[in-house]
């Protein structure tokens, strides 16, 4: 098939950006989004032109580090990572829009690739379990129920691909977020730390800019490992819990 | 291509054989007690010098993240590097399967003597016997640690964590988080890690690349980084630097490993004397998704626990091109269950890949290319129900689907081997240090624990082991001597290392020819997979070695890279990247051609029984091969490390 794709180009994080529209000829369907952006590269650098910049990495949808926004949608037309979105999707003729995840937080970086360390600050204000290496009891000294163990890992699965931000029109991370405070909240390895981990964490969010969430929903929608929105529940009312009563 | 070479390369040209090395830190004594006793006999640091001494570690995967945390809670200052945006993207994250431990929790026989009595032998007789018996006593602490850090390991309906069995094992010692263990292991180091950023003992750099050593008076004291995103040219010094950079898949282009896993920091190393131990031992795995197209940029995996119910075949005839569901039972060769009655579909890895692609060299391949076998589950969802099948593979299902656009239950699955893992790697001695005093490694970018032949689940214990138990309790012994005395760019060392960084990235960048980077490492991959992949044989490899030595000085003189050295250059990150692929692919094809015997992932068409089975020569090849650079233009130097098993008797693998 043959598409057309325009692409935010940007050559540096102070540098102005726009729109390049490129023909790609002789696309597979078999391809993956990313493997098209490839052919495309390599057709670009033989001519001569500057590659289009954008992050990947393990391409088996587990590392969170690929995403980009298709045509107004964080990881396009199918709820999973841009690398495992394959050509099949689109048919000939189709012209796509290809943009960075757009969120003050997430300054660009260059072309498609933008800088989420905001996201590992988050974590560091709180996202875990004080463990020290070698201090730990034995694994089955503290039994977990099965449904809690579950919902824990459900959460834990979040990427951190950051298209939660990408797509809330407030620019929220509280999906992020909340997903860290669901796992480590349902284990009882998480209870001594609960209460200032959900205080610290939401206030470092604040402050690195993210916007506040309004309970759109955005976020789920398009979130690759189905996070649901109800985390962003199960996160305020600990975070309400730990505002009325600190130390109890 | 210039077969003419080929002769005139005897095996005195290729190579040169130097003194026998050995690992002289692990103690000797009864095997159980061997840990116990280097901790013990280990210099240690109290704990208020702790913060006068420096450590670098580059890389954040299993290995490097709880080896940084770890050691940042210990009071030393450390410094960490990743070239991903975030610690938590390392390629830890990929694995699927679960991480083996002896906790006997099943109460079925296991124990610390059989995780290391399989381990030895799964590894063919290659690996060090004080390593895995340390491995497998460590393997314990893993998952208690993991489990206090909150990592989500299935649990059973009282409560208590869930194992399954894995990797042909007879004992279920497997714990695992549905498909994603890596991915929440890695998590629960990452957060270990991000809790000593914050408290200040760890300094992260992400988008950092490590592209040479400094090597000052004997001691590695440092790293030159290159700032991905700005291009500037950093150095960092420390008291000791670790390497955490994990395996070298990517030298064959397509594997399972991620687009950014390179050879460069070890590689970087070896060139500053750090032997390079065992490269040839390549594992390729068995049930990936076949290529589709030139334009395939990566492979992926799925569990192998889909072999014990799938069947494996192809048609009878390499002209049988039907669709596969017309082909009746009569035209199709269930060729493992023909040649291994006794294990069937249920072969090693090695001799499942190495079945297939026999069956595919024969004609007799399915799909593009004809590089493909079917992986049947007709017969399963007959027998089992579909509902059954769905709960038990649902997801794999889903991924073989989501990615070939076929629907498995309907039409056989086409699988095809592809490279997954490296044993190889740099030569380290017990406590994890390599033959530069100062320079320590662990994960996969070391070579010691898994012999010619890694188990599966095995790879996560090790990176975990390593990182969280055996190295913060061996890097005290060296930096008991510490600190050093203070370097900076000043030193001749550094400045020498800086300057070559700096006019490599020039190099590169003012050839301006006229092939991509990529071109280039797709070319070498197909070498090394044509020659250096699952069957190796004299003649290919050494066809191999010229044709490498071809390319890169083809590379050399034509690629085109474009763009600046200071600015976000992918490009050029993936040129220096290919550019050590070539040289650890030669050496590679050397390794591969002067063990001839077959063992574990090495096959020599060489060296086989009479029904075409593995054959080791114990009495020439029970070492470990650990190379010396020699300058390039050199030859590597062949050190030989003896391989004594007071243990395990060794014997001939057998599944027929």
């Amino acid at each position: 098939m043959n598409i057309t794709v325009r692409v935010w180009r940007q050559a540096g994080p102070d540098e102005p950006g726009k729109m390049v529209s490129y023909d790609v000829p002789d696309v597979d369907e078999h391809m993956s989004f990313l493997e098209m952006l490839d052919v495309l590269n390599e057709r670009l650098t033989t001519r001569g032109e500057d590659p289009i910049a954008f992050d990947s990495d393990c391409r088996e949808g587990i590392c969170g580090t690929c995403g980009v926004v298709i045509n107004g949608v964080a990881h396009g037309p199918q709820q999973t990572t841009t690398c495992q979105l394959h050509m099949r999707s689109f048919s000939d003729g189709d012209v796509l829009d290809i943009e960075p995840w757009r969120a003050d937080p997430f300054p660009v970086l260059k072309d498609l690739v933008v800088d989420r360390s905001a996201f590992d600050r988050i974590i560091a204000s709180g996202g875990f379990i004080s463990a020290p290496t070698g201090s730990a009891p034995d694994a089955h000294a503290a039994p977990v129920a099965k449904a809690d163990a579950d919902h824990a890992f459900d959460a834990a699965t979040c990427i951190g691909c950051g298209a939660c931000v990408a797509a809330c029109p407030t620019g929220s991370a509280m999906l992020f977020t909340a997903a860290k405070v669901t796992h480590l909240g349902l284990l009882p390895q998480g209870q001594p730390e609960r209460k200032a981990r959900v205080v610290e964490m939401v206030a470092t969010h604040d402050e690195e800019g993210f916007g506040g969430c309004t309970n759109i929903g955005e976020c789920a929608a398009v979130c690759p490992k189905g996070i649901p929105l109800e985390t962003i529940s199960r996160l305020n009312r600990d975070l309400l819990g730990a505002l009325i009563r600190p130390h109890t | 291509m210039s077969d003419t070479i080929i002769d005139s390369m005897d095996a005195d040209s290729i190579y040169l054989e130097g003194e026998p090395i050995a690992d002289t830190k692990a103690p000797a004594g009864p095997i159980e007690k061997r840990w116990d006793e280097r901790r013990f006999n280990a210099k240690l640091v109290n704990p208020a010098n702790r913060r006068k001494l420096s450590v670098i570690i580059v890389g954040t995967g299993l290995a490097g993240a709880s080896a940084a945390a770890t050691l940042g809670e210990a009071g030393y200052r450390v410094t960490s590097f990743c070239y991903q945006d975030s610690p938590r993207r390392a390629h830890s994250i990929a694995a699927q399967g679960g991480i083996n431990a002896a906790k006997n929790y099943r109460n079925d026989g296991d124990s610390i003597y059989r995780l290391f009595y399989d381990t030895v032998k799964g590894g063919d007789f290659r690996s060090r016997e004080s390593n895995v018996y340390r491995l497998a006593q460590v393997s314990v602490e893993i998952i208690d640690q993991c489990v206090a850090q909150g990592v989500p390991f299935a649990r059973e309906y009282g409560g208590l964590l869930d194992n399954r069995s894995f990797g042909g094992v007879q004992v279920s010692r497997t714990f695992y988080a549905r498909g994603q263990t890596g991915q929440q292991l890695l998590i629960g180091a990452y957060q270990a890690l991000e809790r000593q950023i914050a408290a200040g003992t760890v300094t992260m750099n992400t988008r950092h690349e490590m592209l040479e050593l400094i090597v000052a008076d004997g001691r590695a004291r440092g790293v030159v980084v290159r700032d991905m995103v700005s291009g500037e040219i950093e150095s960092h010094f420390a008291d000791v630097v670790v390497l955490a950079t994990g395996g070298y898949g990517n030298v064959f282009y397509l594997s399972t490993n991620a687009m950014g896993c390179n050879v460069t920091a070890t590689w970087r190393a070896h060139r500053k004397g750090a032997y390079f131990a065992n490269p040839c031992y390549t594992q390729i795995h068995p049930t990936c998704i076949p290529v589709s197209g030139d334009y395939q940029s990566k492979l992926t995996l799925m569990s192998e626990s889909l072999r014990n119910d799938g069947r494996i075949w192809v048609p009878t005839s390499g002209e049988d091109k039907r669709d596969p569901r017309e082909i009746p039972e009569s035209d199709r060769d269930y060729y493992l269950e023909r040649a291994y009655p006794a294990f069937g579909n249920l072969v090693p890895r090695d001799i499942a890949s190495r079945s297939a692609k026999n069956v595919c060299d024969e004609g007799r391949g399915v799909g593009p290319g004809g590089l493909g076998v079917y992986l049947d589950f007709a017969d399963a969802i007959e027998r089992l129900g579909r509902d059954s099948v769905e709960a038990k593979y649902g997801n794999l299902f889903d991924m073989y689907a989501q990615i070939t656009g076929e629907n498995p239950y309907e039409t056989p699955m086409r699988i095809y081997p592809a490279v997954h893992y490296t044993m190889g790697g740099l030569w380290v001695d017990y406590d994890l240090q390599s033959s530069i005093p100062g320079l320590y490694v662990t994960g996969e970018a070391n070579f010691s624990d898994h012999g010619a032949n890694r188990l599966g689940a095995s790879a996560l214990m090790q990176g975990l082991a390593d990182g969280y138990f055996v190295l913060p309790n061996t890097i005290n012994d060296y930096l008991a001597a510490g600190p050093f005395e203070k370097i900076d760019d000043s030193h001749p060392a550094a400045a020498e290392a800086i300057d070559a960084v700096k006019s490599r990235i020039d190099k590169l960048l003012s050839i301006r020819g006229s092939r991509t980077v990529d071109s280039f490492h797709k070319e070498l991959g197909h070498i090394m997979w044509d020659y250096c992949g699952m069957e190796r044989s004299e003649e290919g490899l050494r066809k191999a070695i010229t044709r490498i030595r071809e390319l890169k000085a083809e590379f050399w003189s034509d690629v085109l890279v474009l763009g600046q050295g200071d600015e976000l250059n992918q490009a050029l990150e993936r040129a220096g990247r290919v550019a050590d692929f070539f040289e650890l692919g030669e050496l590679m094809c050397i390794d591969a051609l002067v063990r001839n015997e077959s063992a574990g992932g090495h096959f020599r068409a060489e060296s086989q029984t009479e029904e075409g089975e593995a054959l080791r020569h114990d009495d020439e090849f029970a070492h470990v091969s650990a190379w010396e650079f020699d300058g390039d233009g050199g030859k590597p130097i062949l050190h030989k490390e003896p391989l004594v098993y007071e243990y395990v008797e060794m014997k001939q693998r057998s599944y027929k």
